[in-house]
């Protein structure tokens, strides 16, 4: 009686409490043999946390968030459109040419990206290294330009709804470059663990996925935000 | 049983996981416990607790509405009460304990050993108390809790009178907002476990309706909950930061949030009914002893119905100066949403005829939820009707119609569902009896409830009022004794949920006879369910009375059952 009631079910050869002992848990090591290292992305488990299954569940994360930004692209486009009230009293518009050189580097910087994912796929973790550098880099100087742009603005957040818009789509892109570039820097910092890229690397593909996604969304932002200034 | 002593191992007593016949350690479910078994039941468990608070809550107002002047409380109390009473059951409530479901039900019905992210998982239900906290935190603020409604639409809800920056509607808007997050953190796990963890042999035509209807439940909310996001972000720089977002003096526009809000809102509530389809359709074949009827259509249907969910937000603004093509459209897509409705109520009906029906309370529940159900179909069409709107919009008739679906509907449902698993996943089984006390007075009680409210809001009686018009006492004192004997009926639940676990006869593998691979597993399962030994589905799922195995080697399954 006692011995069925510690557990004889938990499986064929399963001896009850040894396993229980030899902790059969989450975070078995033997559970986990197949696991790329770089899933450090959503919170990855023992059992189950395939590569695979990390880059799913990216995607499936990613497709979500580009709503939050769909949601505040319409309601940009229906003020633009339709608010009696637009650009704020003194104010012209704005400045194209240094956000556009800011866009010509983060767009090119997800090129950049792409190099560096190359050169992993090749086994070269030297260039591998450079390249992600460089995308950092790249990612950095908007994130500053940005806000030096903010800074020389004649407008504030409180500014009528052209003001909020502004700040709040571009801070919120601009928030998530900076994320990009933490996420980078992590995966750099992985990269020096050795036999980190042995089993793949979700992880890096994640995050390369992640960076193409802000800069298709900065895209469509410098369109409304910077082109489209007419109304 | 022997009389004999049973003797334990200590370890048992302090394992982070059920071990089967195992006095159960209540610890575990105070930690950061990365398995789904012990997850589900944190969530349904928490869940619980703050049903016991918004029901708390509607019965205060429902004191207050006994008599038609507001001498009980304070209106401006009972516009909080009926704003926390709202929040606390969708929020707090129903969606929490729907996810616990998800976290005990999908990986034994896909044969998975847990989600596909284990700490993700645990991350997005310890967000849960979290903000739990901070919404019943906004009572204590000075100027009280959010009165806005459950809606937050402005100008009402950017109103600061205090100045302060943490007010009632701040901490709101947060705690919506960390709960939208720990929502979508759980459909990225749901998802990904149903797409890529699958048994071998179950294809998407073997997969349990369940998970159809949780994977169609979990769509809408990676869909619908960015927009309420993003409509939450805009309402708390309004309110906190002065943009313009939502003020006309600014530019802004409030019928925008409408938008928003309802996008996602009006979804929501298919995300709460979708599951609740889901466990109608995997009880009644059981206790019918039949096949589900239809099972591709059932499966397919759902999925219908998450198309169309997206499309109709609308008519809840149908009285808001909304112009008159949008009405005709959103008119026609709302009633669209019968079709696939009506399906999946046809299909059970045609799973119960002729049936050898086995009236466990799980299968009471069920019935009663789906009777429910049909009626509140049928005021739903009727509200979707632009004419029938404009006239009962905004009063009784909607608040009777939703609480006919949140409560007679989803919270039968889901008590359906704690009947008829509760045994599987804590190894004890509920007594009967008090169950259908439950049942009985559950049912009376949301009748007398919830019936009345129809009628006073045909009559013209507004909601969010705590003062009204003497013709309608009559209507609200029954409504008021129903909410009253609605909160005695919880009595013989709780008493039977807590004994149960304590005290209640050990559960078999598989008290009601049922086909699924959870049934398959001890009860309650072992941490990891089938382990490395998951077994491969060769034929569809409720195959009742066909007499062909669900999976191979389906015996030595069994036999294993037996031995423990």
């Amino acid at each position: 009686m006692a011995e069925s009631l510690l557990g004889g079910s938990t499986g064929p050869g399963s001896g009850g409490l040894p396993e229980l002992a030899a902790g059969r848990h989450p975070e078995g090591p033997e559970s986990r043999p197949d696991e790329p290292g770089g899933n450090s992305l959503g919170g990855h488990g023992g059992h189950g946390g395939h590569g695979g299954h990390n880059l799913t569940g990216f995607v499936i994360f990613l497709a979500s968030e580009s709503l939050i930004f769909a949601a505040l692209f319409a309601a940009y486009i229906v003020f633009k459109r339709s608010s009696p009230l637009w650009l704020p009293p003194g104010v012209e518009g704005l400045e194209v040419r240094e956000p556009l050189i800011n866009t010509l580097v983060l767009v090119s910087s997800s090129g950049v990206a792409w190099l560096a994912e190359r050169a992993l796929h090749r086994r070269q973790l030297g260039r591998f290294r450079l390249w992600w550098l460089l995308t950092m880099a790249m990612g950095s100087w908007f994130v500053l330009g940005q806000a030096r742009e903010w800074m020389g603005l004649p407008f504030g957040l409180a500014d009528g709804v052209f003001g909020a818009c502004f700040y709040l789509l571009t801070g919120f892109h601009g928030l998530h470059v900076i994320s990009g570039v933490l996420l980078m820097a992590l995966m750099l910092w992985r990269s020096f663990q050795p036999g980190n890229y042995d089993g793949g690397e979700a992880g890096v593909t994640a995050v390369g996925l992640f960076w193409h996604f802000v800069d298709v969304i900065w895209i469509v932002l410098f369109a409304l935000l910077y082109l489209w200034q007419d109304r | 049983m022997s009389t004999a002593p049973i003797r334990f191992d200590p370890r048992v007593l302090r394992a982070p996981h059920p071990v089967p016949g195992a006095p159960d350690n209540w610890r575990r479910f105070f930690t950061f416990n990365t398995d789904a078994k012990v997850i589900g039941i944190q969530y349904i468990a928490l869940a619980l607790l703050f049903l016991l608070v918004g029901g708390l809550l509607a019965m205060i107002m429902r004191g207050e509405l006994l008599t038609p002047p507001a001498d009980l409380i304070d209106p401006t109390v009972y516009n909080g009460l009926y704003t926390m009473h709202g929040t606390v059951m969708l929020f707090l409530f129903l969606f929490p304990i729907l996810n616990g479901f998800n976290n005990l039900l999908i990986p034994p019905m896909i044969g998975a050993p847990d989600m596909a992210f284990p700490r993700l998982n645990a991350l997005a239900f310890w967000m849960f108390p979290l903000f739990g906290v901070i919404l019943m935190a906004s009572f204590l603020v000075p100027g009280g809790p959010a009165s806005s409604g459950w809606w937050a639409y402005p100008p009402l809800s950017t109103q600061n009178p205090l100045g302060l920056l943490v007010n009632g509607q701040f901490l709101w808007i947060l705690a919506v907002a960390i709960s939208g997050v720990s929502s979508i953190l759980g459909a990225v796990n749901f998802c990904t476990t149903i797409m890529r963890m699958r048994a071998p042999g179950m294809g998407w035509f073997r997969l349990p309706i369940f998970c159809w209807t949780a994977l169609a439940a979990q769509t809408i909310q990676l869909a619908g909950l960015p927009v309420l996001t993003a409509g939450a972000v805009m309402l708390l720089f309004d309110l906190s930061f002065g943009t313009s977002f939502f003020r006309p003096e600014g530019g802004g526009d409030p019928m925008l949030y409408q938008h928003f809000f309802w996008f996602y809102s009006h979804p929501a509530v298919y995300v709460m009914v979708l599951p609740v389809f889901g466990f109608f359709s995997e009880i009644f074949p059981v206790y019918a002893r039949k096949p589900l009827f239809g099972y591709h259509v059932v499966a397919i249907a759902s999925f219908g119905i998450v198309l169309l969910s997206l499309i109709v937000w609308v008519h809840h603004m149908f009285t808001s100066g909304t112009p008159q093509w949008m009405r005709h459209l959103f008119m026609v897509t709302t009633m669209l949403i019968a079709v696939p409705t009506g399906i999946k109520v046809f299909a059970w009906l045609a799973t119960l005829w002729r049936g050898k029906l086995w009236l466990t309370t799980a299968m009471l529940f069920a019935m009663g939820g789906v009777f429910n159900f049909i009626f509140a179909g049928i005021t739903g069409v009727m509200l979707a009707t632009v004419p029938v709107d404009v006239h009962v919009g905004n009063t009784y008739f909607v608040v009777g119609h939703f609480h006919t679906v949140i409560f007679s509907t989803i919270t039968f449902g889901v008590y359906a569902a704690i009947y008829h698993w509760f045994a599987k996943f804590t190894g004890r089984m509920l007594y009967e009896g008090l169950g259908k006390v439950h049942f009985l007075l559950t049912f009376l009680a949301a009748q007398l409830n919830f019936l009345p409210m129809h009628w006073a809001g045909l009559m013209g009686m507004p909601r969010r009022v705590a003062a009204y018009d003497p013709e309608f006492a009559l209507a609200n004192v029954l409504a008021s004794l129903g909410a009253f004997l609605l909160g005695v009926a919880t009595i013989p639940f709780l008493l039977n949920l807590v004994s149960s676990w304590v005290r209640g006869a050990r559960a078999p593998a598989n008290p009601w006879q049922a086909i699924g691979l959870e049934w398959l597993l001890p009860s309650p399962p072992p941490a990891e369910n089938f382990e490395h030994d998951v077994p491969t589905v060769i034929s569809a799922p409720y195959g009742y009375g066909l007499g062909h195995p669900l999976v191979a080697d389906q015996e030595r399954y069994e036999a294993r059952l037996q031995e423990a």
